[in-house]
């Protein structure tokens, strides 16, 4: 048989945890997008250290393709086990590499040991550089950079280290090579000199940026599967970047440090994911009463209760729709992409600061994970004013005006005193009873007039397609880029693509653009279609079709591609 | 030069706000004697950010002219860590009762000892639940028999002042609200003292407690007193002294500066000594990092 791989390449490694998986998948991800290719990755794994069986996907392309994709074209093997696992994505074109498997059979496999041949070099942590020389040998990418790539990623580990993971490249790479000569595997990519340039970055790291670049000064949070990894890069870069961060002991404790951060003047985001999340859920009521800013970053995945810690979903809209007890505004945002992640943060910040009120970034598990190719250029660190004035000695932190929106200070900024109460107050911050005066004015200004405004401020979703089309598959976070490949699949002038960055609250005319569409189609991972739940709601109209899925796991290019063709 | 703002504080609030304590409260002893520690600190309004829980004794801060954040029921240490850890000008100080802070809010209590910012516990001990009518609290006296506890308690009452020390707070101190003079010092010196300060007050309920009374804490405790050869910096010897129950000793138990503040720890404060609030974004080194990036 022969192969001509071009264009867009699925390459899937699987092993064991702690078989390597991760290093021979940074490897080839770095040198590839060095090359000029565009990259992507996303990886599947269990909740454990070690054991398991876990597989990273890269896909490979000409034309940047940021979506998963269920079809393998080369599967890499670290563990004969492997084969089991994702035997569901193999195809007749499907190429292997690596360990063998006694009852498996193809066309198009070539045994190589990658261990054995890493302890005839020395050690078999030599393994990882084998697996990926292999796999850069049969794409035919040339020795050179990724040898040069690996002596500047080995290079605080001695001369002796690098020159043994160079001569581990080079054997695998020579395997590599020569299956694909074997097997007569030829390959032609176009490939983009200006990738190599390009940020290589997860989805929780753009998350990151994004919190720096809007200004945040202040995070305390507690660990948890998937949303650890914004405190993680906080606390890495806080010292330098002037962010104070705190591992909290608890959530409830981790969003009340931040509450009060923020009510003494810092820029406060909290981290967390559904089961934290309904820990902070009083605090979230305490952040509405007080008009103290605040973000809340929760990174999704399937529940009830401990669920499945390292699988996806978006199943905790309806939570953070309906959290805390009473009534109140709130502004939830769901980026899909990187830049979108960037660009949100930033904003979902800045708006807590600007209205007084919690804003969300609601992402999942599937996007903390995923690592992207983004130009530089589209993440931009810009200023941000924090919208704090300095009191005078009539100061009332509660002062009704005419928007709703009473001047913020803080403690020491000025003659005045800024005192906030949990319990209903006046304008000054004291406690009241009043029922026909003071209570019906801060509600009108927390709920009503907040809402006007947020409403009039809400973001657009983006739209891929015309906007008069009579199909609208409408998407909300990290279903965006999958949802628009399916759709481009599909080709048909009348199917539009409209995904929402923000969705609650909606603006007019948005409201109005989904109830005049012949049909809306709604895809989501979760079990009964949540935010469908929301749009029929809030356009007054009836959503058509739903695509749903719930069992953990990503759509997939091709999954979602039928499954749209089916509703049409 | 002396400014208006320079006088001292009166820290009273206008007459028109509504007292809501019971006529004979021990919290009043408490209002007054802290507005005496804080006049004789020289503190001004705005330097002090008074925090709060859920309770009787949390509405303190609705009754002294300063700024405050009344929060959630137990949540008012996290609060208070957030606010110093902010703007470590600010005299930080957490005014609650003995269900906000031992029960609601005993897990904070463990874990901000730990952390040590530089604020001040006061908690208004009075052995009861006084806004929920007279159930029991963490550290109500076994066999009391309250509405919720028809038999009586059953569980042992926490000992503060014991959990604090084993936790190396690096100031404890008892004092009794019948005590003004003596309250009023403890609590000056333990504003004064760097790190988390703890002061447990113990107080009458004279509606829902009618066995610790003014009279009962008067008979229940006794004073360190300067005759006594008493290392106030020795944990084990401190110790000791916190787990007296049969008399309560009052007085500062513990002290000692051997810890370093969270606001000092977390590093932001080494060079720029400016609370957040003051700072601009620092754009340029936040461009730079990601540029550095790959």
């Amino acid at each position: 048989m022969s192969q001509h791989i071009k264009d867009d390449f699925s390459i899937v490694i699987a092993g064991q945890a702690g078989q390597g998986i991760q290093s021979v998948s940074h490897i080839l991800t770095h040198v590839l997008k060095l090359e000029g290719y565009h990259v992507f990755a996303t990886k599947e794994y269990m909740s454990r250290v070690r054991g398991g069986m876990n597989s990273t996907t890269i896909r490979v392309s000409s034309k940047k393709r940021d979506a998963y994709q269920s079809k393998v074209d080369l599967f890499v093997p670290l563990d004969p086990n492997a084969y089991e696992h994702s035997k569901k994505r193999f195809t007749d074109e499907t190429m292997f590499l690596g360990f063998k498997k006694e009852d498996f059979c193809s066309d198009c496999i070539m045994e190589v040991d990658f261990i054995n041949i890493a302890q005839a070099i020395g050690n078999r942590v030599f393994a990882n550089a084998v697996a990926a020389g292999a796999i850069l040998g049969l794409m035919g990418v040339a020795i050179e950079q990724p040898k040069e790539y690996l002596r500047q990623f080995f290079v605080k580990k001695g001369e002796d280290i690098i020159k043994k993971n160079q001569e581990a490249l080079e054997k695998g790479h020579k395997m590599g090579e020569h299956f694909a000569f074997s097997h007569d595997v030829t390959c032609s990519f176009e490939t983009d000199e200006d990738v190599k340039d390009d940020l290589f970055i997860s989805g929780i790291d753009a998350v990151g940026f994004g919190a720096l670049a809007g200004g945040v000064d202040f995070c305390s949070s507690y660990p948890m599967s998937p949303s650890t990894g914004l405190l993680t890069f906080l606390a890495q870069h806080g010292r330098e970047c002037g962010v104070v961060v705190e591992q909290a002991t608890d959530e409830i404790g981790a969003i009340n440090m931040t509450l009060g951060a923020s009510y003494a003047g810092a820029r406060g985001i909290v981290t967390t994911a559904g089961g934290g999340f309904a820990l902070m859920c009083e605090a979230l009521s305490l952040s509405a009463m007080t008009e103290t800013p605040i973000t809340i970053h929760i990174a999704q995945r399937p529940g009830p209760a401990t669920g499945l810690p390292t699988k996806t979903a978006q199943e905790d809209l309806d939570l953070v729709l309906h959290a805390g007890h009473g009534e109140f505004m709130r502004a939830i945002y769901a980026p899909g992409t990187p830049v979108e992640a960037y660009e949100i943060t930033a904003h979902a910040l800045d708006t807590a600061d600007k209205y007084q009120i919690p804003t969300f970034v609601l992402i999942d598990q599937y996007f903390v994970d995923a690592l992207y190719t983004i130009d530089k250029e589209e993440f931009k660190i810009l200023p941000h004013k924090k919208h704090i004035v300095e009191s005078d000695r009539e100061y009332k932190r509660y002062a009704l005006t005419d928007d709703g929106l009473s001047p913020r200070s803080v403690p020491g900024y000025g003659e005045g005193l800024v005192c906030v109460d949990s319990d209903e107050h006046d304008e000054y911050g004291r406690i009241t009873e009043d029922v026909d005066g003071f209570r019906m004015q801060m509600m009108e200004k927390r709920l009503f007039k907040r809402k006007e405004l947020l409403e009039k401020d809400a973001l657009d979703p983006e739209i891929v397609g015309k906007k008069s089309a009579n199909t609208l598959v409408v998407c909300w976070g990290s279903n965006r880029n999958v949802v628009d490949e399916a759709v481009e699949n599909i080709d048909d002038k009348e199917v539009s693509v409209v995904h929402f960055v923000q969705v609650f609250p909606m603006n007019k005319k948005t409201k109005k653009m989904i109830k005049d569409t012949k049909k809306v189609v709604v895809v989501e991972n979760n079990a009964t279609g949540q935010f469908a739940n929301l749009l029929q709601k809030e356009c007054d109209r009836k959503i058509d079709k739903r695509i749903l899925k719930w069992n953990g796991e990503l759509y997939s290019v091709e999954e979602l591609t039928e499954k749209i063709k089916d509703v049409l | 030069m002396v400014t208006a703002s320079q006088q001292k504080e009166d820290f009273n609030v206008p007459p028109e706000v509504d007292n809501q304590w019971c006529p004979g409260c021990g919290n009043f002893p408490i209002l007054q004697t802290l507005k005496k520690s804080l006049q004789d600190l020289d503190l001004r309004s705005q330097e002090i950010t008074l925090v709060s829980g859920i309770g009787q004794a949390a509405k303190l801060p609705q009754y002294l002219k300063t700024n405050y954040f009344n929060g959630l029921h137990g949540r008012a240490l996290p609060v208070a860590t957030g606010i110093k850890a902010a703007n470590p000008e600010q005299t930080v100080i957490v005014t609650s009762g003995d269900g906000d802070v031992y029960g609601e809010g005993g897990n904070h209590l463990i874990h901000t000892i730990r952390r040590n910012p530089n604020i001040t516990v006061i908690v208004h001990d009075n052995m009861i639940y006084g806004l929920t009518k007279g159930q029991a609290a963490p550290t109500t006296q076994e066999g009391m028999v309250t509405p919720t506890q028809p038999e009586g308690v059953i569980d042992e009452p926490i000992n503060p002042v014991a959990l604090a020390i084993s936790l190396d707070a690096p100031f404890v101190a008892r004092a009794n609200a019948g005590d003004p003079k003596e309250t009023q010092e403890i609590l000056k010196e333990a504003i004064n003292h760097s790190g988390f300060s703890l002061v447990d007050i113990f107080q009458p309920c004279v509606v829902f407690n009618k066995v610790n009374t003014y009279q009962w804490f008067k008979e229940h405790t006794y004073y360190i007193g300067d005759e006594y050869d008493y290392d106030v910096s020795n944990r084990a010897e401190a110790f000791a002294k916190a787990v007296e129950e049969d008399k309560f000793p009052l007085g500062v138990i513990y002290a000692h500066d051997r810890r370093k503040t969270f606001e000092d720890a977390i590093g932001m404060y080494a060079v720029d000594k400016r609370p957040l609030y003051k700072r601009e974004m620092n754009c340029s080194v936040r461009s730079a990092l990601l540029a550095s990036q790959k």
